[in-house]
């Protein structure tokens, strides 16, 4: 074990990939030399060498593209996106090829892709640094969707994603990429002295539609992913109730099983994304939760979720659940 | 302020009730030297970019410095599977004009294209196909009655229903599953050949697009890929003049299609693609180049797409009815065969009983293929096939969601 912040978390996953596997690839724009924009490949072109650790044009849809030939002729490549806000030249890519050839060629072909992508706001990324687009992958038949939170899910989540025979869009919320982010912009602490920075530097997995329980409790259930695990955290604390906190780390397939046995105890259920709200993850959960355990709900399953907006610059903090948003939810849906 | 400018917008050359006129083509087999594949620079192509690379003339004869180097029989070879295309499209066109498929699309007067590309490349190649090259399958020995089941969507359809007619997946082949958006395959062909060459193996990846997916972003990227990491691939633009309704000109503002990718510095070619030989030849030569490491070539393919873009498509609505006997680069099955009679190595007679062998040929395979399910009759593949290969195994949703379907079909 050693301490890690999710940078390093990162870059240990992908340096025990490309140990163990020549067929991994890792490329993106400023991947190589540079190791990077936010660093996640530094020293990776040095150790494994630019034949497997490269550069590429500014061409998110190329940079899909030749992931999906290499994945088809025997590689495990993965690709970065260095925002996800631009990660939409690549939709056809990933949407009709990358998500549809094993199917399409009757499992004769497939192309287990992985692509990572720094995503969420908290950063002043304004609107083309800060969109959290898990939803508009989350529809598409033939992906796995990940969202990490901490750093230790972020390394075995992308391990299992390289592993996985089938194509995976990772999002790293990169407002957690160097500490966990509690809601306020003023005081953000390190990973330091964290337990989830606690990251075994050999290889490890977390199965891909699995949950994580961050935190117990039986009054409510809140269900999170990516920067909004820790800020719901801080608003649980806030709100003075005892709740399950749930990590959902997969979107496709997601943990159901955990999330109905939690709101089937609890009986109560508040979903906070930082994506907006109209047809946000939290919708699909919302209506399956109920399919459940409609007999049991004491309250209607509550939605803390970005506006329907585009995402703001110096405005951010109004746009971002905060945590007061979340525990009036909280309050809201327990006297309910 | 105001200004006499307007929106230039292209239009095709001739229309319906125009009479077309292509004029005589000035290039001949003789014009254009052949570089060494593998020394050229891009810009030692560009006479090849901006002229035309022909081997057989006018007078039926082969030569210049692109004949290739193959003998009359890899030629009768070349002419059998062509006419097999042919014949292959009527007999489905028929079947769909008489709802026993949904939907075809021939390769009416691009037939040499993937017989004689295909055949210049080696088998450990990849072929990354669109609508329009499913012969290069014939090259590689694909079961016919495999094919048929395919258009059909029958038990036997290797793809289970899921695609439309046309869209073969072929793996033994290494044919590539073809896919309705234009234009994908080109930039992943670039990732096959990356990949190829990552792993060090004599492998070269070939791929075609059409005129008019060229104006799409992939064809781009690949280029430009594939001239950044110098990929061991073949890069065709098929210039069949005709997007369905959109002419070429709506494609590209340049004089060429093929001089677009010397602004990649991939050298280019233009070939005439009615002309078996010629695509022989600048198919070998790419390979040489692409095979020595030396990177990918950029080959626009002149042709003309002689039939309708698809069986729900009418060209009668959009150009001449003359049209396709006006253009001047022929037909590339009677080319050949005039070619090898010329030479006395072929005659009317032995095409005609080709042409009655290849008929019974598709007959008895489209025989066999019906009773394996008609589209009308079916049997169709289990409706299982909707939820199996999504993923490497059935997440937990899609079996809710099968078992649901099971229940109501009362399984």
């Amino acid at each position: 074990m050693s301490e890690m912040n999710m940078v390093q978390a990162v870059n240990s996953a992908l340096d025990t990939m490309l140990e163990r596997d020549k067929n991994v690839l890792v490329f993106g724009e400023d991947v190589g030399y540079f190791g990077g924009v936010f660093r996640t490949s530094d020293g990776l072109q040095e150790k494994h060498g630019a034949q497997r650790v490269f550069d590429t044009p500014l061409s998110e849809g190329g940079i899909a593209a030749i992931a999906f030939g290499m994945g088809l002729n025997g590689l495990r490549p993965v690709c970065e996106i260095q925002f996800a806000d631009y990660i939409f030249p690549a939709y056809d890519q990933i949407v009709n090829e990358i998500a549809k050839l094993r199917h399409r060629s009757g499992g004769e072909f497939w192309t287990p892709v992985t692509i990572r992508t720094p995503a969420g706001g908290g950063i002043r990324g304004g609107h083309h640094h800060s969109q959290s687009p898990e939803s508009q992958f989350t529809h598409t038949p033939g992906l796995k969707v990940v969202y990490a939170s901490t750093p230790y899910n972020a390394k075995g989540l992308l391990i299992s994603a390289i592993e996985s025979e089938d194509p995976v869009v990772v999002f790293e919320p990169k407002r957690c990429y160097r500490g966990p982010f509690y809601g306020d912009p003023h005081n953000v602490p390190t990973w330091a002295g964290h337990p989830d920075a606690d990251v075994p530097e050999e290889h490890y997995t977390i199965p891909l539609g699995q949950a994580r329980l961050a935190k117990k409790g039986d009054e409510c259930t809140i269900v999170s992913w990516g920067t909004m695990v820790h800020v719901c955290e801080k608003a649980i604390e806030m709100s003075g109730a005892s709740c399950d906190l749930i990590d959902l780390q997969s979107l496709v397939p997601w943990d159901r099983d955990a999330i109905v046995e939690s709101v089937s105890k609890t009986g109560r259920c508040v979903i906070v994304h930082e994506a907006p709200k109209t047809s946000g993850f939290g919708a699909e959960m919302a209506a399956s939760i109920q399919e459940r355990c409609f007999w049991g709900l004491e309250a209607p399953i509550r939605r803390v979720t970005g506006w329907d907006t585009p995402f703001p610059h110096t405005t951010e903090w109004d746009y971002m659940p905060s945590p007061s948003r979340i525990a009036e939810a909280i309050r809201e849906t327990l006297e309910a | 302020m105001t200004s006499d400018n307007s929106i230039h917008v292209p239009e095709a050359p001739f229309r319906p009730g125009d009479s077309a006129s292509f004029g005589k083509w000035e290039y001949a087999p003789g014009d254009l030297e052949k570089p060494d594949p593998e020394t050229c620079s891009s810009d030692d192509t560009r006479p090849h970019a901006e002229g035309l690379i022909r081997v057989l003339g006018d007078d039926n004869s082969r030569s210049g410095a692109w004949d290739p180097d193959i003998d009359d029989g890899i030629l009768l070879e070349g002419l059998e599977h062509m006419v097999r295309v042919r014949i292959f499209d009527e007999r489905m066109m028929k079947m769909q004009r008489t709802g026993k498929l949904s939907f075809y699309m021939r390769s009416l007067g691009e037939e040499a294209i993937a017989i004689a590309q295909t055949m210049a490349l080696q088998n450990q190649d990849w072929l990354f196909p669109t609508y329009r090259q499913p012969g290069a399958q014939f090259v590689r020995g694909r079961d016919m009655v495999s094919m048929i089941c395919h258009c059909i969507g029958n038990v036997e359809d290797n793809v289970k229903g899921r695609q439309m007619p046309v869209h073969y997946t072929y793996r033994d082949g290494r044919f590539i599953s073809v896919s309705s958006p234009v234009g994908t395959q080109f930039s992943q062909a670039v990732g096959v050949a990356m990949a190829s060459a990552y792993k060090q193996l004599d492998e070269v990846t070939i791929t075609w697009i059409g005129d008019g997916a060229s104006a799409e972003g992939d064809y781009h990227y690949a280029l430009n890929f594939a001239s950044v990491y110098r990929a061991p691939v073949i890069l065709n633009v098929v210039n069949n003049q005709w997007a369905i309704s959109t002419h070429a000109n709506m494609a590209s503002g340049s004089s060429t299609f093929a001089d677009r990718g010397l602004a990649y510095d991939v050298p280019s070619l233009r070939v005439d693609g009615n002309d078996f030989l010629a695509l022989y030849s600048t198919t070998e030569w790419a390979r040489q180049r692409a095979s020595a490491g030396k990177g990918a070539t950029h080959i626009e393919v002149l042709t003309y797409r002689a039939g309708a873009h698809s069986s729900s498509d009418d060209p009668s609505r959009y150009r001449p009815s003359d049209e396709s006997s006006a253009w001047p680069g022929g037909d590339p099955i009677d080319r050949l065969k005039r070619h090898l009679i010329s030479v006395g190595s072929w005659s009317d007679e032995k095409q005609d009983s080709l042409e009655a062998r290849i008929d019974r040929e598709v007959m008895q395979a489209y025989k066999e293929a019906v009773k394996y399910g008609d589209l009308a009759e079916g049997p169709y593949p289990s409706s299982d096939s909707i939820f199996t290969e999504v993923y490497s195994e059935v997440p937990w949703h899609l079996r809710e969601q099968w078992d649901e379907m099971n229940r109501l079909r009362g399984d």
